[in-house]
């Protein structure tokens, strides 16, 4: 969980970075997403680091959801008889979500590929330019759109909220003296992760990116 | 006060079990939660029924016998305290409480509100033992631990192995209790040469013994009554991964 999560993390981090390109310009991004296939070019051929990042990233989801249905069984079966009655004390909102928040996760993933990647369920199509997918898809009579990654952006920020914390529990690193830190570092990378990823598609949905 | 008790009722390992409900009237708050419940069953007795079965032993909080998930909560909702350190005047006249064992596989009920933690023995014979002669108490500074290691080695000591962790949490998972016997022994000059090994035998038979695995929900921490720390479980993580990687 904590390896594979930390590999989504790092992704998610160049990724809502590349995003925020679109503020520079169709050009820019454009550019942006070409040079994600020419990366390493002319040493490796053509979109061998993508296609890498690619298998990495597609190894990282599966182990990981792995992982969780195998925690979920396993917590199934340690508790077959439920309580009558059951109070949280640790007061963790995410905690108790990760596993629900995963999957709304996991189904907005494939949404979203079939909208910007694969262009299936986008106004241009695939035939396109990255950039005019991305400006067509937020437009604002798709406010819908915005509306689930908006939500879906927000599960990835409570999911990562709990998250980052817990896999420095998980391998080990945290501290007593250092769980204030470490929560307020989970924190605040959550929030601009999803400040980050909010950002385009409410500036193109309002207009103030064309 | 008078109150209304929701109890587990369970004849045997065999039995489903159900809720029952009884009434117990006159109980003085300064009662402890089993001295209200040894009331309850002397009246269950002279009336023929069968009292209500719960384990307790020290009740001065030190042995771990005792134990009760309370309206939700194991050992109830008052913080750092055992179910026979709970007293009644934290209840509200009138109040409806419902009262059930731990509930988790490994800690299978013998009868009502009892549970076997036999479990529990097999994780601290896998590994939590010193295999040094330890001897008699040493004498003071003959063999110098830093005073950070003392004091957590001391926290962690205070485990009274009740079970609470397990029912609290979500997933069933006994990372506490371990953790804290790990971290215990883990953190003092004489568990230093099985320290890896320890970790390695001692969560393998958690594992084992079928209970969840640990997502830090932290739910174990809030409810133990010795307030084990939520990092005993990082300690462990670390020297089992440690253990795993040699
Ligand atoms: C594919 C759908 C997903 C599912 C079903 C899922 C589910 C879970 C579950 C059940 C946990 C363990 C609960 C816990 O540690 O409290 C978890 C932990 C975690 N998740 Fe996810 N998740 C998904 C996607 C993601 C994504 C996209 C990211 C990162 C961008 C991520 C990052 C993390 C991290 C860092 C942890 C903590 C690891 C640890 O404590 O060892 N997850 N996830
Ligand atoms: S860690 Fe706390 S709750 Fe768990 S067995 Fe030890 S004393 Fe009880
Ligand atoms: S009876 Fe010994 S701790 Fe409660």
């Amino acid at each position: 969980m904590a390896v594979t999560g930390a590999v989504m993390v790092l992704f998610l981090v160049a990724h809502m970075i590349g995003n925020l390109k679109i503020f520079l310009g169709h050009d820019s991004f454009n550019e942006y997403a070409h040079a994600l296939r020419t990366l390493g070019e002319p040493i490796l051929p053509y979109r061998t680091l993508l296609t890498i990042t690619e298998i990495v990233l597609v190894a990282s989801v599966g182990l990981h959801m792995w992982a969780a249905i195998s925690l979920s069984r396993r917590a199934a079966h340690a508790r077959p008889v439920k309580y009558v009655a059951k109070k949280s004390q640790a007061g963790g909102y995410t905690t108790h979500i990760m596993r629900w928040g995963g999957v709304t996760i996991v189904l907005f993933v494939i949404y979203h590929l079939l909208d910007l990647t694969f262009g299936v369920v986008n106004p241009k199509g695939f035939d396109s330019e990255p950039a005019d997918r991305m400006v067509a898809g937020f437009d604002p009579s798709r406010w819908w759109v915005t509306l689930i990654y908006a939500v879906a952006v927000v599960m990835v920020g409570l999911h990562l909220r709990h998250g980052i914390w817990s896999a420095f529990q998980t391998l080990g690193w945290a501290k007593r003296n250092r769980y204030h830190v470490l929560r307020v570092t989970a924190a605040a990378v959550s929030v601009v992760l999803v400040l980050g990823f909010l950002a385009p598609p409410l500036a193109i949905t309002f207009g103030v990116v064309k | 006060m008078n109150l209304t008790l929701k109890v587990w009722r369970q004849s045997g390992p065999s039995d489903a079990g159900r809720m029952v409900t009884y009434r117990v009237e006159d109980v003085s708050p300064d009662m402890s939660f089993l001295e209200m419940l040894d009331v309850l069953n002397e009246r269950l007795i002279v009336e023929g029924d069968e009292p209500i079965a719960f384990d307790h032993d020290c009740r001065e909080g030190i042995c771990g016998m005792c134990g009760m998930v309370i309206n939700g909560v194991a050992h109830g909702e008052q913080r750092a305290t055992t179910t026979c350190q709970l007293h009644m005047r934290h209840f509200e006249d009138g109040a409806t409480i419902t009262i059930e064992p731990w509930r988790a596989a490994p800690f299978p009920v013998v009868k009502d509100l009892v549970v076997d933690r036999s479990a529990f023995d097999r994780i601290i014979q896998a590994g939590g033992f010193v295999s040094v002669p330890a001897g008699s108490a040493p004498d003071a500074h003959s063999v110098p631990v830093r005073k950070e290691d003392a004091d957590d080695a001391f926290d962690a000591a205070t485990c009274i192995g009740c079970g609470a962790c397990v029912a609290a949490c979500p997933n069933g998972s006994a990372s506490l209790f371990t953790a804290a016997k790990i971290t215990h022994l883990g953190l003092l000059p004489q568990g230093q040469p099985e320290r890896l090994s320890r970790a390695k035998a001692m969560v393998d038979q958690m594992d084992a013994e079928g209970f969840g695995g640990c997502t830090n929900t932290g739910e174990c921490t809030a409810v133990c009554p010795k307030g084990i720390p939520l990092d005993a479980i990082a300690q462990m993580n670390s020297d089992y991964l440690k253990a795993n990687a040699k």
